[in-house]
């Protein structure tokens, strides 16, 4: 039968391609999910192309114009120092949204390895690895990444450790109890009775069964993870100044809030409609991951 | 003769329990001929699932020895254990849980020949639609995730998974009880002409008595982990001899009406199979018990190729 | 049907079930008629998805408030249409006329109720009285089902599987209910433990006089406990009949089908008959005769609507299929 051979290897070639085309077209059926696609890949274009459409640099003080109001030359005013905010801004998302999504990145990826390993054999290895993430979530979260910062010192990359270490915990929980509910499940057997090798078992059958909570739980992660960030960055740890950094900036302007309100609403709004736009988008995602809701 | 295919001595799988010991398979013995099949029945609980998957290395045994074609298999381990488990394999009872609900039918099929690591790429192709055709799936079908199926194709997909490394022994694990009278026959029919082509060797497990009937050569009828009753399909049915053999065959509502069955009622339940009593695990509800069925059990052979655990049988009979 | 008795017990009318969501309209009951006379039992036989607890759960008024209607149809209780009642009314008919035992006796019972109290507080909704007489009562129907009344005080994670089962239907018979809808109510036990059940709702039911519509797909129980049999396809009734007509004289191909596909506890075949094809998918049924995508009878006629009518089998069983003529002489 060579025409169906042929036919077979037409399907084959169109589905490789498709399985990544299958989740944005699901995504696509999901209005308030693309809008907040679209919003962050907005933001996202906009802060890292800062450099090319900043009025001004981020650090350019101009004493003749300090606390301004929004205005023509400075859309959303200027800081006490004369600072534009919009610059500010836009160079300010790139430290925050990527230190937000390296941050849950890594977390995601300790503790699926954690949760994994603990939720599929059980028994100690589950005992040792869970006492010891209580021990960690014991600690109040600012507290310890705090205190993790300070023992690794300031700095981008040292924050995105920091924050990371606070969030694997949550993350590592999620995928376990998730794959604890799955484990027995016949298929899982099924695979084992095929000869698939433990490995094989979690990476291609747990794994992506027991994803979409902790997807949800990212992105919306990623929204705290911002505002951890600019706490840190408040008591003199996480990204130094004069680098701007939204949360920094929210902290920075927080004594002139009566007088110069504009001063928080913007970073502030910034925050809020990145966080905004990552649950919508987060929430979609998990629908379109889950073959089951496919139309 | 060729060694029978699976053979089976004094298995047990006990599971440890806050209350004590579950002996889910006590004692069983059993074997299996090339192209056969065995049926085993009982009720839940009574272990016929766990037996199983003990035989296939899916669960570890407590005691007793498996032979795979006259060999040894009891303790083997890595490699071997692969390529023996190559030749044994299971299809599940819920064919909704029995399939990864992220992978396409495709995927499913294809995974044990991928896993084997036997085969080229575009070898895998070829089988696969193969597999696919064998067991009547539409090629269609293919690029289908589990959950756009009835449960009548899901259980095809399982089948064809199953018979993808070509074994030589299938465990049928309620392979029939999740579905609609009119699928039940297709894949029973199915799982009936794979044999005659392929000469597997079925082990049936089931509650379902005129299943069992249809499909088995042989029959082993289950209590609380224990084999009462084993002997050749229509042996068992015509001349039963355990009195729990007995009342079970009597409880399947007749669907002659003319001469409907009159149900010998058990009474009470199953006792708990956590620390059993040594004596008949039956006696319990038996009403022919007596102080010799507090004795341990054991399980002989009263005529050729019909074993029986009732230490009161000729009595009985 | 054709008995002219004033008012049957209970009749259903041309009951038609819809269930929609935003996309699809699926259609489970599809005119369906049937009567019940006082003391009989009606067994309703059919697959998955045929529509038979749509057709209970509409007798006792419990669809979903959101997402099911019934467009049109009669349910008449002695004369009354339960489906103009106000739900007032409906109230007391439920429990006190018509009561239903379903399919899982492990989700029926509130894990955290004593089972006696379960039942006692049942009585309670129904029937005047003090505590006392409402635990009384409780009391007597446990004993009814053959538990004793000591484990009145008892959780239902301490009752087995048939237990539980009997406790159901210690509820559901505990206040002289009429008519009786049971659910499948063996299909989660084991064989033994069905037989005590079985055997315990039909001496129940010869002692009260109850009516009992028993839903199954087990064609061994209709044999054994009905009196009448209706066999549902597609949210039909494509035959219907008493027992020993539908038994002995099997007219539609379906139920012919049905029969063929069950392995035989008395002769022994190599194959079995299977039905080829799926049940129909019931938000988008065939047109005409829903069986005919599968009916090895079936002509280009079958697919047109309103075609394929009721007719009367030369035994005065209806059998809704327009070539019984061939299907008598066996010609398939």
């Amino acid at each position: 039968m060579p025409e169906t051979m042929l036919e077979n290897v037409k399907n084959e070639k169109i589905k490789k391609s498709s399985e990544f085309l299958r989740i944005l077209k699901q995504l696509s059926y999901n209005k308030l999910a693309m809008f907040g696609l679209i919003l962050f890949a907005l933001e996202l274009i906009l802060c890292f192309s800062a450099p090319l459409i900043a009025p001004y640099h981020y650090n350019k003080l101009d004493v003749t114009a300090m606390n301004l109001a929004p205005n023509a030359q400075h859309w959303f005013g200027t800081d006490e120092l004369g600072r534009d905010i919009l610059s500010r801004i836009l160079y300010g998302g790139r430290y925050s949204i990527s230190m937000g999504v390296c941050a849950i990145a890594i977390a995601m990826m300790m503790g699926m390895l954690l949760g994994s390993v603990a939720g599929y054999f059980g028994g100690w290895v589950d005992n040792i690895l869970m006492r010891f993430l209580d021990i960690v979530q014991s600690m109040p979260g600012m507290l310890l990444t705090i205190v993790i910062s300070a023992v690794l010192g300031a700095g981008f990359v040292n924050t995105i450790l920091a924050l990371s270490v606070n969030a694997i915990p949550h993350q590592a929980r999620m995928l376990r109890a998730q794959i604890l509910k799955i484990r027995n499940s016949e298929y899982i057997e099924a695979a084992q009775s095929i000869n698939c090798s433990r490995a094989e078992i979690i990476v291609s059958h747990l794994i992506p069964n027991a994803m979409s909570p902790m997807i949800v739980q990212a992105t919306m992660g990623v929204a705290n993870q911002i505002l951890m960030a600019s706490s840190l960055s408040f008591i003199g740890l996480g990204v130094q100044p004069p680098a701007p950094e939204w949360g920094a900036m929210l902290s920075g302007s927080r004594q002139y809030i009566r007088d110069y309100p504009y001063m928080v609403i913007f970073p502030g709004l910034a925050i809020a409609v990145t966080i905004l736009a990552l649950n919508l988008f987060g929430d979609g995602l998990r629908d379109a991951l889950d073959p089951r809701l496919k139309r | 003769m060729a060694a029978p295919v699976i053979e089976v001595q004094s298995l047990k799988k006990y599971f440890t329990t806050p209350y004590g010991m579950l002996h889910a398979v006590d004692d069983v013995t059993l074997k299996i001929e090339k192209g056969k099949t065995l049926g085993v029945v009982g009720e839940s609980g009574c272990g016929k699932s766990t037996l199983g998957r003990t035989i296939i290395h899916l669960l570890d045994r407590t005691d007793g020895k498996i032979f795979l074609h006259g060999e040894d298999i009891s303790d083997i381990k890595g490699r071997e254990l692969k390529k023996a488990r190559e030749k044994m394999q299971i299809i599940f009872q819920d064919p909704y849980s029995s399939i990864d609900p992220r992978k396409t039918v495709e995927q499913t099929v294809r995974e044990p020949l991928r896993v084997s690591g036997r085969y080229k790429k575009s070898e895998m192709e070829e089988v696969t639609s193969e597999l696919m055709n064998l067991v009547g799936i539409d090629n269609r079908l293919r690029l289908s995730y589990p959950h756009e199926l009835d449960g009548g194709r899901r259980q095809r997909v399982g089948i064809a998974r199953a018979l993808a490394l070509n074994p030589d022994f299938v465990v049928c694990d309620e392979p029939v009880s999740a579905l609609d009278v009119s699928i039940q026959a297709q894949v029973l029919n199915l799982l009936k002409r794979l044999q005659q082509q392929r000469g597997l060797a079925y082990m049936f497990v089931t509650h379902n008595l005129s299943v069992v009937r249809h499909i088995s050569d042989d029959i082993c009828v289950m209590y609380l982990g224990q084999v009462v009753e084993l002997c050749p399909s229509k042996e068992l049915f015509r001349n039963p001899l355990h009195p729990y053999t007995k009342a079970l065959l009597s409880a399947i509502p007749s669907v002659d009406i003319h001469n409907p069955n009159v149900p010998e009622i058990l009474e009470g339940e199953l006792t708990s199979p956590v620390n059993p009593k040594p004596g008949c695990r039956f006696a319990a509800r038996c009403k022919y018990a007596t102080e010799a069925c507090q004795q341990p059990q054991v399980q002989r052979e009263i005529t050729p190729g019909h074993f029986i655990r009732c230490c009161r049988v000729e009595e009985l009979n | 049907m054709s008995e002219t008795k004033n008012t049957p017990f209970l009749e259903v009318k041309d009951l038609r079930v819809e269930y929609f969501t935003k996309e699809q309209v699926v259609h489970a009951v599809n005119g369906v008629s049937f009567t019940l006379e006082k003391g009989t039992t009606l067994g309703l036989v059919g697959e998955t998805g045929a529509g038979k607890t749509s057709i209970c759960k509409s007798i006792l008024r419990i669809l979903p408030d959101v997402g099911a209607r019934i467009p049109s149809g009669e349910i008449r209780l002695e004369g009354q249409d339960l489906l103009k009642i106000s739900e007032k009314e409906m109230r007391a008919v439920r429990g006190q006329k018509i009561a239903m035992i379903f399919q899982d006796p492990m989700t029926a019972l509130n894990p955290v109720q004593r089972v006696g109290d379960q039942i006692a507080e049942v009585v309670s909704l129904h029937m005047k009285g003090t505590k006392e007489d409402f635990k009384k009562r409780a009391e007597e129907m446990l004993e009814m089902v053959n538990i004793p009344k000591q484990r009145y005080v008892e959780y239902p994670h301490q009752f087995s599987g048939g237990m539980k089962q009997r406790v159901v239907i210690a509820i559901a018979l505990a206040c002289n209910p009429e008519l009786l809808l049971a659910d499948e109510p063996t299909t989660a036990l084991d064989v033994t433990i069905q037989a005590q059940v079985l055997k315990l709702i039909g001496e129940l039911r010869d002692r009260l006089g109850t009516s009992m519509i028993l839903v199954t797909h087990d064609m061994g129980i209709v044999a054994t406990y009905c009196d009448t049999v209706a066999v549902t396809y597609a949210g039909s009734i494509v035959e219907y009949g008493t027992k020993e007509q539908i038994f002995d004289h099997p007219t539609h191909p379906y139920t012919i089908g049905l029969f063929g596909a069950i392995p035989n506890m008395n002769v022994d075949e190599e194959w079995l008959h299977a039905i080829e094809g799926l049940p129909p998918d019931p938000s988008h049924l065939p047109t005409g005769c829903a069986f005919h995508p599968r009916c090895p009878y079936a002509t280009e006629d079958c697919a047109k609507e309103g075609f394929v009518k009721p007719v009367t089998t030369p035994d005065g069983h209806t059998c809704v299929c327009c070539h019984i003529d061939e299907v008598l002489k066996g010609e398939k």
